[in-house]
């Protein structure tokens, strides 16, 4: 663990990537920013542009339409940056499994670093996922 | 002074080092305080340091296509040397008054004027809309607050007796008791307070920035090394609008060891009357913004600038 792994994970500025979800996620996003649990503590601050960003967290069950944006907009992070699937359609598509819309999970379009399942997942477990993705970061395995 | 002595002055102290260290710090004070008017607990104290040392060190800068390298780089690069000029000529003069020109108060709202222009620049330079919005905004912003922000300035140079030195200025304070201590002087100090609140694009006069329509509006495409000059910028000028005020209303900084503590504390206190007002208040459109600048601020400044050419 060097001083690279320790700036990078200190300070998480996040970009929020909706492809095409249906707004529980992201409520819950935000909830884990508001005062009960506060992510700001952790270095995490939500941005709005991508071109900030060192996090993309992608919600929803990426059907066709949103694939070549999703696509453009991890191609515009700057790296090294980490792709977190929010959600159970993020990370697996959830009950879209067998739409004709959503050919793909997220991760055979763009590498996820991290899952966090749940439909839509706790703030605690947003919280989890980021302690885990932190750990991963400093043993070296995720960054890219 | 010698020119090795200029270098040291603009590099390390009180110039870029020292300024963007403490800026860097002022920024924490702004978050932390923001969180906890906000109920929350807020980022450790070195939070700042890291997100520079991320951008600086190992983020990738990338640059759009069709965009004219020169001015997206180069903006950023003028912004800090300017501000850093800001900061060094306004801190060691209001140390030691002696040093320093006929003038420099001009010199220093001049050159207090260039970071929002090179943010403009390269907003518009960047090859997005939305960047372009707000660098019109931005440009819409400055010419409001910068006719109230001149106009408080000229009331401390007329009750001095019409000196535009800042050492000047600090002398006479030392002898005769603050400018703010006097009804003219409260007015436009209240006055300039609204205006840098503005200069800083704190969060009343955030519009150029808007994070939520704009995404960031001049800062939308500017990534790793480019941003992070951007946010120093803003760090240092964090420094060294609150410090010219301070020499200008409050006497500057005393060089004994009270003195300096009580430098301190009336920048925290400036400080913090700004991230109150920021937090306490929602952002306004553009167009009430030029309102409430050429309106009441002006009618305020206009009243402080009469009543200290009658003397109060």
């Amino acid at each position: 663990m060097g001083l690279k792994e320790i700036v990078l994970t200190k300070s998480i500025y996040v970009f929020h990537v909706s492809s095409g979800s249906c707004n529980n996620c992201d409520i819950e996003i935000i909830a884990a920013l508001t005062p009960r649990f506060d992510l700001e503590r952790f270095g995490v601050v939500l941005v709005g542009s991508i071109k900030h960003a060192d996090a993309m967290l992608c919600t929803g069950s990426s059907n066709r339409l949103a694939i070549p944006r999703v696509k453009a907009l991890y191609e515009q992070m700057p790296k090294p940056g980490f792709v977190i699937a929010y959600g159970s359609c993020g990370a697996s598509r959830g009950l879209f499994k067998d739409s004709y819309n959503t050919c793909a999970p997220l991760d055979e379009i763009i590498p996820v670093d991290a899952y966090i399942p749940g439909c839509p997942p706790k703030p605690e477990a947003t919280i989890a996922a980021l302690a885990k993705l932190i750990a991963r970061v400093r043993a070296k395995k995720a960054v890219k | 002074m010698k020119f090795p002595a200029y270098m040291f002055a603009f590099l390390v102290f009180p110039g870029f080092v020292f300024s963007a260290v403490a800026g860097l710090m002022a920024g924490w004070v702004d978050r932390k305080v923001t969180a906890r008017l906000q109920w929350r607990v807020g980022p450790p104290w070195y939070q700042n340091f890291f997100d520079i040392l991320k951008l600086l060190l190992y983020k990738e800068t990338l640059i759009p296509r069709g965009v004219p390298k020169a001015v997206f780089l180069g903006m950023p690069a003028l912004g800090l040397a300017a501000a850093t000029l800001v900061s060094t000529i306004v801190l060691i003069t209001s140390g030691m008054p002696k040093i320093g020109f006929i003038g420099d108060v001009i010199v220093v709202v001049y050159l207090m004027l260039i970071p929002p222009i090179t943010l403009m620049l390269g907003g518009f330079a960047s090859a997005n809309s939305l960047a372009s919005l707000g660098a019109s905004r931005e440009m819409k912003l400055m010419l409001s607050y910068e006719l109230p922000f001149i106009l408080a300035l000229a009331v401390p140079i007329m009750k001095c007796g019409y000196v535009i030195r800042l050492g000047d200025i600090i002398a006479y304070q030392r002898l005769h008791g603050d400018i703010f201590a006097s009804l003219s002087g409260g007015i436009s100090f209240f006055v300039m307070l609204l205006c840098i609140q503005a200069k800083l694009g704190f969060v009343p006069f955030d519009m150029p920035e808007a994070e939520t329509e704009l995404m960031g509006g001049p800062y939308i495409e500017y990534s790793g090394k480019a941003l992070a000059i951007f946010k120093l910028t803003k760090a240092v000028m964090t420094v060294a609008i609150p410090a010219f005020m301070i020499a200008l209303y409050l006497g500057g900084i005393k060089l004994t060891l009270d003195g300096i503590v009580k430098a301190v504390i009336k920048y925290i206190l400036i400080l913090t009357a700004m991230i109150i007002i920021k937090n306490t208040n929602p952002r306004v459109r553009i167009d009430q913004a030029v309102k409430f600048f050429w309106g009441i601020v002006m009618v305020l400044a206009a009243v402080s600038l009469v009543l200290a050419f009658m003397g109060r």
